[in-house]
Order: structure tokens, then C-alpha cells, then sequence
């Protein structure tokens, strides 16, 4: 069989190790942001002070290897997996929950998941993930974890808006999520916004999108306009961070896109907290 | 500001608390407040206030919505779960596994301890618990911690109970696992995460969201 073999077992550990740092080591957009934010508020300020009190727990958690959150949240694992991998001795769903275990019982991380929606008995494991694979040419597999907290996730929204929706439909849907949002999912937040596609492929887009460096906007410049219109219209609500006001209450806006049916347009927005974490491997 | 080093973010709290404060100090108009306003500070100097916990009920009658809290003694943690819990056994009349008359809830599922007496411990959103907390304040909680917005239900509970609720920095667990200095699990311990915990902490960073006489630091941010 021709391809490269990649041992489940070196999969398990490379999950296990951006799971680790992922909790306990803000990504550097997320964390630049941040002070940028501190820089830019009022001096002396109760936004800037808590701001600064972001920072430091940063600081904190990247030193003691304390999570970030306590709400270690449920990994999401997005995977690039190359044609010609070949994975040997297991097979690569088993490999990243195995390395999630792992991850969560080597950094006291918090076990979140329930085997059942309705029953509600913890895994004791933070497993299964929520696993997305992506085939891709070559013979490489990169990975990425986003541990994702449910305060925020729970004020997440999506639309199945008319085709003939304007720019500024989408603007007022994604500026009233923040809106309902309001200041208890820990804002400043982030938003990973999907556009088109099926409704269920328009959700995938919204927490895809938030993997990307909030610095870096949509290759495509009338998104990249959207992008920036609705970042502006939700700073233009004052909740600010925590809550305290003042102008800093989304410090990203991502959105990706997908070819979508003409009866359609669906808008999904899915909200991080100011604690957007996610780590990457390519092995 | 200057931007405080590591080793000194004990210092740090005090000071966001002080800023803390300073914005919240009139409930309805934190977003029109002028920040720098010798008034602001005025109010900040003079509200700083230490409390210990369980809470009497002089302190609760002293404390403003907006007003900057550092709690000290015991409180204990309980969300969704436990919640759901002690709300059945209520209902059923069977005795409770922990009496909370005239105690601190914290909405916290902290992580677990490493070699230190409690992992990351942020609070959690405080409206899920808002179908439950009339109950509780009923049998005599006296205090909430957590996050957020609550419902107008809740504001006129705490209101009638003499009650109060405060909000600590969301995400900033790491942070706060500096104010703990002992947790002990005393109920619901299968529930893990979502047990019931007592906490002692020190100087625990708070800010007043909902007074015993109803005012409501969110109000101006409801739907």
C-alpha cells in the first residue's frame, strides 16, 4: 500500500499536547487583543483595570499550567488528514479521544461531557470529542483543538434568512446575538460567523471560523467589509468587558463562507468568550 | 496604569475592584458614567468594603448595587445539578446533605486540585440557576456569586428574602484560585465537577449586581 503511515498512537500524543497547551496558554492574537483593548480604553477605567486582569490571568495560567477557564469546555477537533496517510495500529477517531482523555486527566483539566443529552451521566473522560476531518491533498496530518466553554456556546444563534436578505440583515442578526448575549458569556467575545451553505454545514463554518487569527480577515474583501461593519455595530453596543461598558466588546469577527441553495441564506453565529482558545499540530 | 509584573497581582485585584467599583456605583447609568470624574473617584475611595462570609444581615442592608466586595470565610459552590437536586429534595421534604440558611452559593464547577487547594474556579452563568433561586432563597440563602444577567423574578426574590447577588470576573478562574485556600466536597460528591464544595476563601473579588433592596447593576443590558 503506497502513503505514509502515521501510528494512532503518535496521533494520541499530539493531541494530548495541543489539548494541554490549549487551556493553559492563551493563543498570542487572542492575548494581543486583549492589551490592545487595555491600551485603547480609558485609562484608569473599569474596563481597562479589568482588562488588565484578563491579561494577568494569562499570565497566571501560562505559569502555574492552571486552565485558562475552569470551563475547559468540550474539544471540538478539527482535522486536515492528507490522502496518502495511512494511519496504523487504530484507527484516528479512537487515537484523538484517547489523547483528549489524556490531555484532561494530566492537566486537572475539568471533565465537562455527558454521555447522553437527556440522561446526563458524565463520562469522566471529557470524550468523545467532536471530531470534523477534512481529507486534503499530501501526505500530512495537521490538527487543531478548540476546547469551547458552554457559557458561550449556549448563546451561539442561527438564521435561515431569505435569499433577497440584505448586508444589513445579516449585521442586525449577528448584532442582536451579541445583543442577547448581553454581558453574561464573558465578553469581550469573538465571533465565528458562517454564511451559506446547509444549515448544518453553516453552523460547522461559524466554529470553523474561529480557529482562524482574529487579526487576519476574509481573503474576500466584500466579507472582510462585513466582517469589520459588524464588529463596529456590536462595539456600538457599549456592553464592553464584563460588562462595565466602554468600547471593547467584541475584539474579533470572523465569518467563512460556503455555496449555498437559491432559497436560502443561513447565517450562523457561534460566540466566543474573551477566552477563545484552540492549539495546532501538523505531524 | 502601569502594568502591574506577575508577582504583583494581588495588588492587581484590589485595584480592578477599586476601578470596579468607581463604574458601578450608580446602578442604570454605568454606561453614562464619566470614568475619571472626581465624583467616581470619590465614591471609589469610599466604597471599598471587606465582608465576611456567611454574610450578617447588617452587612446585606449596607451593601449597593455597584458597590466593590472583598468576601472572606465560607461559601459553597453549586450549579445546574446540585440545583435541580436540592430543589426535589425540597419538594419532597427530605433533609438537605448541607444547610444553607444564611449562606454564599457560587455558582462554580472548579477544576480538580493540583497540589494546591483548588484548580481554576471562575463563575458560571448565573441565569441558568434562575428557575431554582426563589426556592433557595426561600430556605434562607442569603447570597449568590456568579455571572450575569439574572430575571426580574430573581431581582424581586432577592428583594423580598433581604438577600443579595453578587458577580465575580468571568473568565479568570486561574486568577481567582488565588482567593481559595480550602475545598472540600460535602455533597453530591457523583456529580463531580457539578458537586457541592465548601470553599474558604480570602479576599474573594465581588461586585454587587442585585441589592436587598432590588436594584439591579444590569438593568440598562436586559433584553
Amino acid at each position: 500500500m503506497s502513503g505514509r503511515t502515521v501510528k494512532a498512537s503518535d496521533i494520541e500524543k499530539a493531541v494530548a499536547k495541543i489539548c494541554l497547551e490549549a487551556n493553559t496558554v492563551l493563543r498570542e492574537d487572542v492575548l494581543a487583543a486583549l492589551e490592545e483593548a487595555y491600551r485603547g480604553s480609558e485609562k484608569e477605567s473599569g474596563p481597562a483595570a479589568m482588562l488588565e486582569v484578563l491579561v494577568e490571568n494569562a499570565k497566571i495560567a501560562k505559569k502555574t499550567k492552571l486552565p485558562i477557564c475552569q470551563d475547559t469546555g468540550m474539544a471540538a477537533v478539527f482535522v486536515e488528514l492528507g490522502r496518502d496517510v495511512v494511519v496504523s495500529d487504530g484507527n484516528i477517531f479512537q487515537a484523538i479521544d484517547a489523547g483528549v482523555e489524556k490531555a484532561y486527566k494530566e492537566g486537572f483539566f475539568r471533565k465537562s461531557v455527558v454521555a447522553d443529552p437527556i440522561l446526563r451521566d458524565n463520562t469522566g473522560t471529557n470524550t468523545p470529542a467532536m471530531v470534523h476531518i477534512d481529507p486534503v491533498e499530501g501526505d500530512k496530518i495537521t490538527i487543531s483543538v478548540m476546547p469551547k466553554g458552554f457559557g458561550s456556546e449556549n448563546k451561539s444563534a442561527i438564521a435561515m434568512l431569505n435569499p433577497t436578505s440584505t448586508p444589513k440583515d445579516i449585521i442586525d442578526f449577528c448584532v442582536g446575538t451579541v445583543k442577547k448575549a448581553g454581558p453574561d458569556a464573558c465578553p469581550p467575545y469573538v465571533l465565528g460567523i458562517g454564511i451559506g451553505g446547509t444549515m448544518e454545514m453553516c453552523a460547522f463554518l461559524a466554529k470553523k471560523a474561529l480557529l482562524r487569527p482574529i487579526d487576519k480577515a476574509n481573503a474576500k474583501s466584500h466579507i472582510a467589509k462585513l466582517e469589520e461593519e459588524i464588529k463596529v455595530g456590536a462595539n456600538e453596543l457599549k456592553i464592553g468587558t464584563m460588562g462595565l461598558g466602554g468600547d471593547h466588546t467584541v475584539i474579533g469577527v470572523n465569518i467563512e463562507t460556503a455555496p449555498t441553495h437559491i432559497a436560502g441564506l443561513p447565517v450562523a453565529v457561534n460566540i466566543s468568550c474573551h477566552a477563545l482558545r484552540s492549539a495546532s499540530i501538523t505531524i | 496604569m502601569s502594568r502591574a509584573s506577575l508577582g504583583e497581582y494581588n495588588d492587581l485585584g484590589d485595584r480592578w475592584f477599586i476601578e470596579f467599583m468607581a463604574l458601578c456605583a450608580w446602578p442604570g447609568t454605568v454606561h453614562a458614567l464619566a470614568w475619571d470624574s472626581p465624583l467616581t473617584r470619590r465614591v471609589v475611595m469610599t466604597n471599598k468594603k471587606k465582608i465576611q462570609v456567611p454574610l450578617q444581615a447588617d452587612d446585606i442592608a449596607s451593601l449597593c448595587a455597584g458597590d466593590g466586595v472583598l468576601l472572606s470565610g465560607t461559601i459553597y459552590t453549586a450549579r445546574d445539578q446540585a440545583h435541580l437536586r436540592i430543589c426535589e429534595m425540597i419538594e419532597a421534604g427530605e433533609k438537605l446533605p448541607v444547610d444553607l440558611d444564611g449562606q454564599v452559593v457560587y455558582y462554580c464547577g472548579p477544576t480538580p486540585a493540583n497540589a494546591r487547594a483548588i484548580g481554576s474556579c471562575g463563575p458560571t452563568t448565573s441565569s441558568r440557576m434562575d428557575p431554582f433561586t426563589p426556592a433557595f432563597l426561600e430556605i434562607g440563602m442569603k447570597g449568590m456569586i456568579g455571572k450575569g444577567r439574572r430575571s426580574t423574578e430573581v431581582v424581586a426574590a432577592v428583594k423580598k428574602a433581604k438577600a443579595v447577588y453578587f458577580v465575580a470576573p468571568g473568565g479568570a478562574g486561574a486568577y481567582l484560585s488565588e482567593r481559595v485556600k480550602s475545598c472540600e466536597v460535602v455533597a453530591f460528591a457523583d456529580l463531580g465537577p457539578e458537586a457541592i464544595y465548601e470553599l474558604v476563601v480570602e479576599d474573594f473579588p465581588v461586585v454587587v449586581a442585585i441589592d436587598s433592596e432590588g436594584n439591579d447593576l444590569y438593568a440598562g443590558l436586559q433584553n
